[in-house]
């Protein structure tokens, strides 16, 4: 599961993207800011998706059809590896079977398709099927069909959505060469009033859900790899402790309540550990414990905050976290037993690392030039570990915090706080293509990208 | 504007990086990261002082700024003053007063405090029961915490020697420390300098001689604000150490 060889293909790209910049930066001098370039790295394809037929005259398939065509389109489109074709531009056609298409009409322009998804959506007694075509348009291909899939569920609004993400992600899988990550989930903070909860929703804001009802300040959510629950730290009469939220049973389950301020668990990749920071001895340091809270053992010993901490999730052989022991936070590297500390960032105000699941990459929150009055504003970046080269993603546009990495290395999702509001905000790993997820109702904050 | 000013500055020193990358890519080892942007205007200098130092309740001490290269300068619990300028105040208790001079070139600080002498004043016996919370945070001041700091500050140790007296006279009260920070910065990390700032508090009060049994703390970082403002005073205000009773 930690590496599967199609991986590569990503970490290439992005490899080529930021290595790109070098190339590029002399003949952008001319902007505000080096733009990151439109894409990962390398030509996309141009793939089209037209409205599913409506297979049935129920009153629902409309509705169903509606949601499903809207998502498949918009998960085409957030994958970051496809040149999507407008709504505008395709035929004015629904063929809902290899039968009833004509390549060449989503070949010619103005589609100019290179590949078209397509099919026909059906409701019947409360159920929903849906049969799903991906076509290469080449003239002269022998055997077109790329893919050809069937899906059934109850008639729901959510069944419809799901199904269009799961075949999006199977067109992504095929086309892109790792798993897509449209079946993936976001777990973040919510406040209403003076309360944090923890919440969950789809990855592209869809399905929001309340999880916890704890009536006190809850933060830092953290999936489980195997999705099967969630850890996060409250406020409690004896300060924060690690809470643990289990998705299979749907409440809190037990876990050791430490007080002394226990902030920020991280899990390891293989799901056996968990990484936080504790004061217990008066002074917050980072910890490591078993998944069950327990065999805590410190690994940090410096006067100041340790905070924050986040796996190697290739290896877990190395933490990643935000130490104060010089005063502004900066992002450090150590070994998971504490050894071979490293430095990372060379000033300004550095906090909240993810690590890519490549294993390659950190993304975290950085103000280069933060100082007392300083307006507090902060970016997004991307490091290179081995060569501590970085490139900053967001520009320009509020307070970004809390960045966290997808499973397929090419999606970063992150908090952004602009005028007064906070919302959570997904982009590709090279910083375009920003999509805000969440919409007012409170501040939403600190996301978290599933492992799968 | 300032932040579209100092994102410039960044995203120039952004491609000034990538241009010396582009430079000297054939080589095997990344360049060294880059210094941060050099600031050209020079950094404001602020100093206050009061005199006298130490007054009885009801008499007043004159308090004299100076400050240069400042575009906004502000004293805590006074609010925004003339560059430099004196005033005179009146404080009925042990107060510090705490200068902030903002400029293009940075931000520098500088406390007077004037000792209300309470000597004469009434305190309760020390077998009184009932204390409330008002009492008490009448009696037990917070201190306050220079930015991403959490060392006790030389005017705040007036205030713990003060907070540490009432609780001597007090033994059956025990305190919640809470930390407390600005809303600038990240989450987590306020968290954890909250920890830090309560925690300062908590040795401070156990090396003026009360019992570490008497004292927990909570940090709330950024969490729970006493003031909304967007502004250093608020800031200030914010960045504290607060003492209520452990009920």
């Amino acid at each position: 599961m930690i590496e599967s060889p199609p991986r590569k293909p990503a970490t290439l790209r992005i490899f080529l993207f930021l290595a790109s910049l070098v190339v590029t930066a002399s003949a952008l001098h001319a902007q505000d800011w080096v733009r990151t370039g439109t894409n990962l790295g390398v030509t996309r394809i141009r793939i089209a998706a037209a409205d599913f037929k409506a297979g049935s005259p129920d009153s629902q398939t409309g509705p169903l059809k509606s949601a499903f065509d809207q998502t498949l389109y918009n998960d085409l489109r957030y994958a970051g590896i496809f040149d999507v074709v407008s709504k505008s531009m395709i035929p004015n056609v629904m063929p809902g079977s290899p039968q009833e298409i004509n390549l060449p009409q989503w070949k010619a322009d103005p589609s100019n398709a290179a590949m078209v998804a397509f099919g026909t959506l059906a409701v019947s007694g409360g159920h929903l099927s849906v049969q799903g075509y991906l076509y290469d348009t080449t003239p002269g291909t022998p055997n077109p069909q790329v893919l050809g899939k069937q899906y059934g569920d109850t008639a729901t609004a959510d069944a419809s959505r799901m199904i269009a993400h799961r075949f999006a992600d199977e067109i992504i899988e095929r086309l892109g060469g790792v798993p897509g990550i449209a079946e993936t989930k976001i777990y973040y903070v919510s406040g209403h009033g003076g309360d944090k909860e923890i919440w969950v929703m789809d990855y592209d804001g869809m399905n929001e859900r309340q999880l916890t009802h704890l009536g006190t300040i809850s933060l830092s959510p953290h999936v489980s790899p195997d999705n099967s629950r969630v850890a996060f730290s409250s406020l409690g009469r004896d300060g924060w402790s690690i809470r643990m939220y289990s998705l299979d049973l749907g409440r809190l389950v037990s876990f050791p309540q430490w007080g002394d301020t226990t902030l920020s668990p991280a899990w390891s990749s293989d799901g056996n550990r968990l990484a936080f920071s504790s004061a217990r001895t008066g002074d917050p340091e980072i910890y490591v414990s078993d998944a069950s809270g327990t065999g805590a053992r410190r690994l940090t010993a410096f006067r100041g905050p340790d905070v924050s901490p986040v796996w190697n999730p290739k290896t877990n052989a190395q933490i990643a976290w935000v130490s104060g022991r010089t005063q502004l936070p900066q992002i450090y590297i150590m070994d998971s037993d504490g050894a071979n500390i490293s430095r990372m960032t060379d000033g300004g105000y550095a906090t909240s690392p993810s690590w890519s699941p490549s294993g390659q990459f950190l993304a975290f929150a950085w103000n280069r030039s933060y100082g007392p009055g300083a307006p507090g504003g902060e970016d997004i970046y991307v490091m290179d570990i081995a060569s501590k080269r970085w490139t900053q993603l967001t520009h320009d546009a509020g307070a970004n915090d809390f960045p966290s990495w997808s499973p397929d290395s090419r999606h970063i999702v992150f908090q952004r706080e602009l005028n007064g509001h906070t919302e959570i905000w997904m982009m590709l790993a090279d910083g375009t293509d920003q999509q805000q997820l969440t919409h007012g109702g409170g501040t939403n904050t600190m996301p978290n990208w599933s492992w799968k | 504007m300032e932040y579209s000013k100092r994102t410039s500055l960044v995203a120039a020193a952004g491609l000034a990086v990538l241009l010396t990358l582009a430079g000297c890519h054939k080589k095997k080892e990344a360049p060294p990261p880059p210094a941060a942007p050099a600031e050209t205007a020079p950094a404001p200098q602020a100093t206050i002082n009061a005199n006298p130092t130490t007054i009885a309740p009801g008499e007043s001490s004159v308090l004299t700024w100076k400050t240069t290269d400042a575009t906004n300068v502000s004293i805590v619990g006074l609010g925004q003053v003339a560059s430099s300028g004196t005033q005179t105040v009146q404080p009925t208790q042990t107060t510090s007063y705490h200068l902030i001079a903002q400029g293009d070139g940075g931000t520098a600080d500088a406390t007077a405090t004037v000792t209300v002498a309470t000597a004469a004043a009434p305190t309760p016996p020390p077998t009184e029961s009932g204390i409330d919370e008002n009492a008490f945070e009448q009696n037990v001041k917070p201190v306050f915490f220079d930015y991403d700091s959490y060392d006790i500050r030389p005017d705040a140790q007036t205030t713990i020697q003060a907070d540490a007296n009432f609780l001597n006279q007090h033994t059956e009260l025990k305190v919640v420390i809470g930390g407390y920070c600005d809303e600038r910065g990240s989450t987590e990390y306020n968290l954890a300098l909250g920890e830090n700032r309560a925690n300062a508090a908590k040795q401070a009060l156990v090396t003026a001689g009360i019992s570490p049994d008497r004292l927990r703390t909570v940090s709330y970082g950024k969490e729970k604000q006493f003031c909304t403002d967007h502004t250093e005073a608020c800031w200030q205000q914010n960045r504290r150490a607060q003492f209520t009773l452990d009920q």
